[in-house]
Formats: C-alpha cells, structure tokens, sequence
C-alpha cells in the first residue's frame, strides 16, 4: 500500500500528519503540487492507493482530486466534496437539498437584484464571496448606505465572481459558534470558537475550546458531511461550522474541505492527526 | 540560519519540513524551507485569493 499527501505549505496540521504516518510506518510520499506539469496523456500519479488532499489552494485540489480520481487513485477527499465545498452557493444548496436547518440564503446576480433581496430580508444581512476561506471578505451589512456602497466595491474591484451577491441572514450567535470533524460517517471532534467580534474564525483569532458532542450536533454534522457528498460520492473529510440561534436551534453554516485543526487539536485530547491518518488507511484498504 | 531580510537568527527548531514556514522573529518576514541538506529558504508566496480551507 502506497499513499501520498498532496500539499505544498506545511503547516501545523500538514506537520502532525506527517508525524502520524511516519509514526505508523505508512509507506508515502510528499507531492508538492508546484512541481507537477501533467501530460492528460500520461498516467503520472498512478501509482499511489490513495491520496489526503491538503492544498491551501482550492484550484490545486479541484483539479488535481479529479485528476487522482482519473487514474484509478481515491482522493480524499474526493473531487464532488471538493467541487461542492469550494462553492458556498453549492454548499448551502447541496444542505437545503438534504433538508438540513441553514440561515436564510439569497443569491443574486446583478447589484440592483442584491439590494433588493438585502431590503427585503431586512438588516444586518451578510454578504459573502461564493468561494474563499478563513473568514476574508466577509461583509455584515448593517443598512442600505453599506450595502451600495460594498456591492459597487465589489462589482467595480472584484473578478467576475464578485458579481455574484450570496447574501445570508445575520444570525445573531452568542459570541461563538462550533466547528466540527467529519471522516467518512465519523465525527472526529467538537469545538466552540469564541470571539468578541462577529467573525469567529480560528484564523481570525477566534479561541477555540471543548464542546460536548450532544446527538444534535453529531448528527448534523453527520448529515451535512453526506450532503456534500461524503461517503456518498467517494471518501471525504469535512469540518462543518454550526451556529446557535438566539431561539436555542442549530443552523449548518459551512462546510469546508480541507480542515486547519491546530486551534480544536488544543481543546480536545483526541489525536485529530491520527484520526486522518487512520481514516486514509481505512480508504486505502477499501480501494486496493 | 538567520533572515536574508534583516539577519535577524531565525531560532529553527530540529524538527524543520521541506514546505514549512518560519516567521523571522524580528521583521515578520515569511521564509520558506526549501531543502533541509542543505539548509535553503526562500521568501514564502504571497497568500492567494483562493487559499483556505
């Protein structure tokens, strides 16, 4: 068995599933995608049982988990979770569609359509980019002055995505929200994200600590991982954020393909590394 | 090894990956570790729209 892990930065996380292979005795290899020219005529990449995704870029990873797949290799995770969870749109359409609970979203593909549906839903709303990570771009608008003024910015200033509204109620969470694990149909790990501002992001400076896995939150982060098609599709390993309504419900918010844990690896004592690890092995097996 | 920005040492661990990123303690820049024998560093990319999670 041969397995590889695609990645170019390494990071916290990339450095303890370094370790956790190398602890198991794992037969791998690094691929570090910037050194790769591909031929679609030529089998490159073949050879490995499976591959862990870990791209900082969403580009690497679409195109390169399609290009795995192609030969024969399981991604993980597999290229329809990636396509899925690079698209906020395709997320929270692909989570509606599997009946989950998610804050009221709007698309709109013109400017005046957007001010529209932000009147009409009613302030503060929340403007977001169809694609991007870590909390950037995010915009809660607070009245129709700011709403002008950020959908001109981002008309004028942004690709041609950015022309594109997905617009979110403001759910008005306690200061916190919870991000889980997901591998395959097991969920790894519970964690709050606490911060003063609205933005709870780890990588926005949000404090991560315990949460209790309650049956709520297991089974919909259970539920939202198979949305996006994990264990559905091919294999997967997803984070999902949920938020608390003021009214005491769990919304699904995002889902993400690629996790960062070194945050949630602070507050819990499961060995998250680990736990990937094992789930590559578990994959490798079912492929091979 | 010290920062080719402001000399400043960067106090590498011995647990150093190809790929990692060392942040000089004294200017902030971002330092790639390209190979480990020998030791080589370049300036780390910039983030990309795209990046994340």
């Amino acid at each position: 068995m041969k397995l590889g892990l695609l990645c170019s930065r390494v990071r916290v996380e990339e450095k303890q599933i370094l370790a956790a292979l190398r602890e198991r005795n794992v037969d791998f290899e690094r691929i570090d995608p910037r050194s790769l020219a591909l031929d679609l005529g030529d089998p490159t990449l073949a050879g490995y049982d499976a591959v862990l995704v870990r791209c900082l870029s969403h580009t690497r990873a679409y195109y390169l988990s399609r290009w795995l797949e192609d030969r024969g290799v399981a991604a993980v995770s597999c290229h329809q979770v990636i396509d899925t969870c690079g698209d906020k749109l395709l997320t929270s359409a692909a989570l509606q569609a599997a009946g989950l609970p998610i804050p009221r979203t709007v698309v709109a593909f013109t400017p005046e359509a957007a001010l529209d549906a932000m009147e009409e839903m009613g302030y503060p709303v929340v403007l977001k980019p169809l694609s991007g990570s870590w909390g950037r771009l995010l915009a809660r608008i607070n009245d129709r002055d700011a709403a002008e003024a950020i959908l001109e910015h981002k008309a004028t200033l942004g690709g041609y995505q950015h022309g594109i509204a997905y617009i979110q109620e403001y759910v008005d969470k306690p200061g916190r929200d919870i991000r889980t694990m997901v591998a395959g149909d097991s969920l790894i790990y519970a964690v709050y994200r606490q911060a003063g501002h609205w933005i709870t992001n780890t990588a926005r400076g949000g404090e991560t600590v315990p949460c209790p896995v309650t049956a709520e939150i297991h089974d919909l982060s259970i539920g939202a991982a198979r949305a996006v098609g994990v264990g559905v599709e091919g294999p997967g390993i997803v984070a999902v954020d949920l938020l608390e309504t003021a009214d005491g419900r769990l919304l699904v918010n995002e889902v993400n393909h690629t996790p960062e844990f070194h945050g949630a690896q602070q507050a819990t004592e499961t060995d998250i590394a680990g736990a990937i690890v094992g789930y590559l092995l578990s994959t490798s097996k079912e492929a091979s | 090894m010290n920062c080719l920005e402001c000399d400043a040492n960067l106090e590498l661990g011995s647990d150093l990956e190809e790929g990692e990123i060392v942040v000089c303690p004294d200017c902030g820049v971002e330092w790639e570790i390209m190979s480990l024998d020998p030791l080589s560093i370049e300036l780390a990319p910039e983030v990309e729209e795209d990046w994340g999670e």
